[in-house]
């Protein structure tokens, strides 16, 4: 598990405790430290479908724990356009590098206005105490 | 993922060492306990392989006691407390009138008109309470001990070496008990547990149990929260009340038709006699899931039936439960579908347990 909490600067961050890394009209997602944590080891990712759409604020996915199932919620709206893979295999990824390796989906925005209603890193976390 | 206050949740003698050790704290039938200390998949192996201790203060205890002891006992619960020995243990389910399941218990013979009977935390008091009210005509006391005793078990196959090297003589065979004195703390010494592994299952003097678990884990014992308890249950088919065990449930279609003894009169017996005879609809079956996916409880069997009780096996690597499903279909081997949050998954319908001791 990755020990500390960490919150990048470089991200901007939804409520459900998603991220969002914007680069111009297309975005990856992935979940916090704080989720990842809150559910402890990740034992299985459905994997979503690529060209399946997603809207801001309903659910694009869902991570599983030992213990239980945790809905996955958009940050953005768009088009999925790549997966990652590599989950499947090694779910565990999501908890060793939440915020890296541990990625879940790129997706083309389709709403990139939407990005004025996320949190940056310090709002975020001061959301958290 | 929000935290709430607990204001009015109850805490164990250990919360101290609890919250040091860096546990997660959650509610858990009005207790404040720990649900995983490093890691859950770490703590199940770590039971697995080697030894783990939990700290399940937060069951309840009554005794019975006095002439009529073992008579009343007998009316009350489902299996032949005649059998059990002075220093003998023995599992049961309380059943109502019409058969289904208000707690199953486990009932220790401390003395000739003397037992102890583990009560689960979230129905201690309702028991107790079920229990007085059908013991009238009967000359034995029933006594509230839940407040008397901590209860630490200590499981795995480096258990009972462990605990015996901080005894003062031999530990109890396996569904057996004794007083003996465990890191200069006299207790009640239990050869049982709740995870398919050697070990044996302590009751303290509340005051006491700060010491043992100390000594415990400084002998190397690994600390193991409530969420490996489940998993390791599971993959032993040990049943969990309010999962497998309800009220809407008999002991028959439950699997549990071996600890119930109709001869004895107990409440209940006549119906659940009469599901004996006839054959339940519905019977409890241990299933893996085949290839990917995590069924959990609630999940619906299709064809009918319903899951109670659904986790990742760490041991086995894969989706695994209980479910109740048609009778029919109920023997190992039975392919069967679950619809898991809108997915039709495969599973298989297995043997008991869905993981033997020494596996790997």
């Amino acid at each position: 598990m990755a020990a500390d909490p960490s919150y990048p600067d470089d991200l901007l961050y939804h409520s459900e405790h998603d991220w969002a890394r914007v680069d111009g009209d297309s975005a990856t997602f992935g979940i916090t430290w704080y989720a990842q944590d809150a559910l402890g080891e990740v034992v299985f990712f459905q994997l979503p479908d690529v060209g399946a759409t997603v809207k801001k604020d309903d659910t694009y996915a869902e991570v599983e724990s030992v213990k239980a199932v945790s809905d996955v919620v958009a940050p953005l709206s768009g088009e999925i356009v790549e997966v990652n893979e590599a989950l499947g295999d090694a779910p565990e990824t999501i908890n060793e590098d939440p915020y890296g390796a541990g990625w879940l989906v790129k997706v083309k925005l389709s709403e990139p206005d939407e990005t004025s209603s996320l949190m940056d890193a310090a709002s975020y976390e001061g959301s958290l105490s | 993922m929000s935290q709430s206050a607990a204001t009015s949740l109850r805490r164990t003698p250990l919360y101290d060492r609890h919250a040091a050790a860096g546990a997660r704290l959650v509610p858990f039938a009005g207790w404040e306990m720990p649900v995983q200390y490093e890691g859950v998949k770490a703590e199940h192996l770590a039971v697995r392989h080697g030894v783990g201790v939990f700290d399940v203060s937060h069951m309840g205890q009554v005794e019975t006691r006095g002439p009529d002891a073992e008579r009343l006992l007998q009316r009350l619960v489902s299996n032949d407390v005649r059998r059990i020995p002075e220093g003998g243990a023995q599992y049961s389910v309380l059943c109502t009138e019409d058969g289904g399941v208000r707690d199953d218990l486990f009932s220790y013979r401390l003395a000739e008109r003397r037992f102890l009977t583990v009560t689960n935390a979230a129905n201690h008091e309702p028991d107790l309470e079920w229990m007085r009210s059908h013991a009238d005509g009967f000359d034995a006391d029933l006594i509230d001990r839940a407040a008397d005793y901590a209860m630490l078990a200590v499981q795995g196959p480096r258990a009972r070496p462990l605990v015996h090297s901080l005894t003062d003589g031999n530990l109890p065979s396996r569904m057996h008990c004794c007083e003996r004195t465990v890191a200069g703390v006299p207790m009640l010494v239990c050869g049982t547990g709740y995870t398919g592994e050697h070990g044996v299952e302590l009751l303290i003097d509340p005051d006491h149990a700060a010491v043992v678990w100390d000594a415990l884990t400084a002998a190397g014992a690994v600390p193991i929260g409530l969420a490996a308890r489940d998993t390791l249950r599971l993959e032993a088919c040990f049943h969990l009340y309010g999962n497998d065990l309800s009220l809407d449930r008999n002991p028959i279609e439950a699997g549990l038709g071996w600890c119930c003894k109709e001869a004895t009169g107990f409440i209940g017996a006549e119906a659940v006699a009469a599901v004996r005879a006839s054959g339940p609809a519905e019977k409890l079956a241990p299933f893996l899931i085949e290839g990917a996916g995590i069924a959990r409880q609630g999940n619906r069997v299709l064809g009918g039936g319903a899951v109670t009780s659904g986790t990742f096996s760490p041991s086995l690597e894969r989706g695994i439960g209980m479910a109740y499903v048609s009778a029919l279909r109920a023997k190992p081997g039975t392919p069967i579908e679950i619809d898991v949050r809108g997915t039709v998954r495969e599973a298989i319908v297995a043997e008991k347990p869905l993981y033997r001791k020494g596996g790997s």
